[in-house]
């Protein structure tokens, strides 16, 4: 092995290392985080509802492509009425979960990064701890909590923005049954399916929020530092969600 | 640290406060400090001088155990703060206040939310209370008038001044300033200096003051050390440093470019460069 590479290893090694040590102490810096829900709520906010817009758009859009993609491919074999079954699945099982985690990571994740990177870098976090107030449990761990709760419920609110927009287009316009649109639905779609897009929105929401309150709380303190964690925190995260998809959906077949 | 002695050091027989003992400390093999000694004795402000890059902000960050010495002590309160756990080193940290050089205020707070946070986070006391709390501090920095104002809406002293005033809002007995002069016009650096006078003759508050700012801090200071290469080079009264006769004090009171201190940073002989740059 050159020597190029072997200090390539080493430092994904010793990356991979100080995440699972940072893993490790915000987990234990949750528990007394939970003694303050005011801060957890305000990320959940931050993360959350400021979130809102660009996930019901993006759920609307891609429901109602799924609409006409469902419909043009469904008419040929004369299974339109499969149109509501077809998109629920899709939605639940895979859109849903892997859009807006993907959404998270460019909306809330880059926000969580840049906003933590630049306290590491205009000393806000070092005042903290200057003041005895632990940031692991001041900062981090409500913005974890926060992502964590709030991934879920967007990926929620992305999955029935997504049936609507299905149901607007396949239904309003191409004219399938609004009946068996939904009761096809109803009978076919087991928990199962629904339990696969909460486990799947649950992990997302862990390893986003993890990925990217790790890279701004280990941010270099400069302008350029920031600039590279909030990036690192993109590609990771898309990465980590295209990667973990894979692996749950194997993992629930 | 091993050390066959640590029941007693001599910090707790004397009135040091925080007590520097022959530290080492390097940065990627780069020496900061070679057998650095301070004494931060009670009740007195003690200015910490030197050029930049002497490690003065190192200091403050060994003193607060943000990060330990690779050899030496450094002690708080007659502890010695490697030792310390974390409980331990969090309780000595509330007893120790800091004003960071930029003010380093929690952006997403008004200036009343900042000055009450270290109350909010130690203390149950009922709103009524932290608000009078507050109100007093700002106060006393002339600030009260700006308690709904955002850090961003600030000026560089007034930011300053807000972080004076959450630094005392816990009546530590240590107070420590990193570089609380520096960028500031007139009249806030005259606030601040007669700030920290008053802090130390009214409240009694042992004041450590880093700054290369020597004319302002030999007005307030009752005990100074100069650093160099990473050891103090003199030390005494602002009279018995102006008195001195090293050529490094001497080059520092002064401000001069010529000197032991070096104020160009190693480079290749300067005609050699330029003309070499010409014939490539």
């Amino acid at each position: 092995m050159s020597n190029g590479s072997r200090e390539g290893v080493q430092e994904a090694l010793r990356k991979t290392g100080v995440t699972a040590l940072f893993f490790g102490r915000l987990l234990a810096a949750c528990v007394p985080a939970l003694a303050r829900p005011r801060l957890i709520i305000a990320q959940v906010y931050n993360a959350g509802a400021r979130s809102l817009i660009i996930i019901m758009l993006s759920g609307l859009f891609t429901g109602m492509v799924l609409g006409l993609q469902g419909y043009d491919l469904l008419q040929r074999f004369g299974a339109t009425s499969a149109l509501g079954i077809a998109a629920a699945l899709s939605l639940l099982k895979e859109l849903g979960p892997v859009l807006t985690a993907l959404l998270f990571a460019g909306r809330a994740g880059t926000a969580l990064t840049s906003e933590i990177g630049l306290m590491r870098a205009t000393d806000q976090l070092t005042a903290m701890e200057v003041m005895a107030v632990d940031p692991m449990r001041h900062v981090a761990a409500p913005r974890f909590l926060g992502g964590l709760i709030a991934l879920p419920l967007l990926t929620a609110i992305f999955i029935v923005i997504g049936l609507f927009g299905a149901q607007l287009v396949g239904v309003q316009m191409m004219g399938v049954d609004r009946g068996i649109f939904w009761s096809q639905m109803q009978s076919a779609i087991a928990l199962k399916d629904v339990t696969e897009g909460v486990v799947k929105s649950v992990v997302f929401g862990a390893v986003l929020s993890l990925i990217a309150v790790n890279e701004g709380y280990h941010a270099d303190p400069t302008a350029e530092g920031v600039g590279r964690a909030t990036t690192r925190t993109v590609v990771a995260s898309s990465v980590m969600t295209l990667l973990l998809d894979y692996v749950l959906t194997a993992a629930f077949l | 640290m091993a050390d066959s002695q640590p029941t007693l050091h001599p910090a707790a027989e004397t009135d040091a406060v925080i007590d520097v003992r022959d530290v080492h400390y390097a940065i990627d093999g780069r020496p900061i400090f070679a057998g650095l000694d301070i004494r931060v004795c009670q009740g007195l402000i003690t200015a910490v001088m030197g050029p930049s890059g002497t490690g003065k902000t190192t200091l403050l960050r060994l003193i607060t155990g943000q990060i330990y010495a690779d050899r030496g002590r450094v002690s708080a309160f007659g502890r010695e703060v490697a030792d310390m756990g974390r409980a331990e080193l969090y309780a000595t940290r509330r007893r120790m206040g800091m004003l960071f050089q930029n003010g380093a205020l929690l952006t997403d707070l008004t200036v009343f939310e900042n000055v009450a946070f270290p109350v909010r986070e130690h203390t149950d006391l009922p709103e009524p209370l932290i608000r009078n709390l507050v109100l007093t501090k700002l106060e006393a920095v002339g600030l009260r008038g700006a308690a709904q104002l955002m850090p961003a809406e600030l000026s560089g002293g007034m930011a300053r001044r807000v972080a004076l005033a959450r630094a005392i809002v816990m009546d530590p007995e240590v107070l420590i300033y990193d570089e609380p002069f520096v960028g500031l016009d007139p009249i806030s650096l005259g606030v601040i200096l007669r700030l920290i006078k008053q802090m130390n003759d009214v409240l009694g508050i042992t004041s450590v003051v880093v700054s290369h700012d020597v004319h302002e801090i030999a007005t307030i200071a009752d005990h100074s050390y100069l650093l160099s290469d990473g050891r103090v080079v003199a030390s005494g009264s602002p009279a018995e440093l102006a008195a001195s006769d090293s050529a490094t004090v001497q080059q520092f009171m002064t401000g001069s470019a010529e000197g032991p201190v070096r104020f160009h940073y190693p480079a290749a002989d300067y005609a050699t460069e330029l003309l070499g740059a010409e014939r490539g």
